[in-house]
């Protein structure tokens, strides 16, 4: 299944902080590290929209690409308020490196595309993609956050993020 | 005061016969949005109401009939409305996050 080959690469990116090391507490990434993550996963899948809208004709694909900058950008732009209004300074870590190394990869790839083949590895990859970032806020980054108000947007960013593999999966249905 | 007022103009609606309805200036019914949800999620009009969504949500949303007889778009921390001209049962949800379901039944005035 093309749909999940980058999967796996995106799951152990975004497991690092919690396989490295010896045990799961001691490892759990912290409320700086997990602002870091939320954040650069936002931020990639506006970069991946933004690259749909220069390559993309399809009126589908451009109307997903469009919600996607509109939504994550608000998103983060939450994120930002609040971690200026805790004083957190979000921190990179190894997950966020790994998850930028793994869509520098994907968009290579999509670059080299165009037209159909363009518009349903896009939406593949978007489907594949949420399904991952979900799985990581669901497991990892809510249950791991210590403060209430960066765990209360989490978990509205899942809400938001569930709704866009929904909206994902029926782009990638249409363009069958 | 004005309590007082408001009651009284409710008793006298109450006991208006159900003919007078239409007579009457045409009932806003409110569907909040808050946290990705419609709420209620399920509402009965009458034709010829007026059904508003009050978006609470820092986000853009749509309630768009799947049988697309209807789509409204709701920017972020805004209202939208639209009169419900056609009696039926009316599933919808968001365009942009289709985990987010409702529905409306329209019944004869």
């Amino acid at each position: 299944m093309k749909i999940f080959k980058q999967a796996p690469a995106l799951i152990a990116a975004l497991l690092l902080v919690t396989t490295a090391g010896t045990g799961y507490a001691a490892d759990k990434p912290t409320d700086p590290q997990i602002a870091h993550i939320a954040y650069t996963a936002g931020d990639l899948d506006i970069k991946a929209a933004k690259l749909a809208l220069e390559k993309s004709k399809n009126k589908s694909v451009r109307a997903f690409a469009d919600d996607m900058v509109r939504d994550h950008q608000s998103v983060n732009d939450k994120a930002l308020a609040l971690v200026k209004k805790l004083g957190v300074t979000p921190e990179d870590n190894d997950t966020s490196k790994g998850l930028v190394k793994q869509a520098e990869g994907k968009r290579a790839e999509l670059e080299k595309l165009s037209g159909d083949a363009f518009d349903k590895a896009y939406a593949q990859n978007e489907v594949a993609y949420h399904k991952t970032v979900n799985g990581a806020l669901e497991t990892t980054l809510i249950p791991s956050s210590s403060n209430g108000e960066l765990k209360s947007l989490l978990q509205t960013g899942l809400k938001v993020f569930q709704g866009h593999e929904k909206h994902a999966e029926g782009m990638v249905k249409e363009l069958k | 005061m004005r309590l007082a007022f408001g009651l009284a103009i409710g008793l006298v609606s109450l006991q208006l016969p159900a003919g007078a309805r239409s007579a009457l200036a045409e009932t806003l019914v409110q569907v909040k949005i808050t946290d990705l949800a419609f709420s209620p999620p399920e509402i009965t009009v009458h034709a010829g109401d007026k059904v508003e969504w009050v978006n609470d949500d820092f986000l853009d949303h749509t309630a768009t009939a799947t049988g697309q007889d209807w789509d409204v778009d709701i920017a972020a921390n805004k209202s939208a409305s639209l009169q419900m001209t056609k009696t039926g049962t009316f599933e919808y949800f968001c365009r942009v996050h289709p985990n987010m379901t409702g529905k409306i039944i329209v019944v004869p005035k």
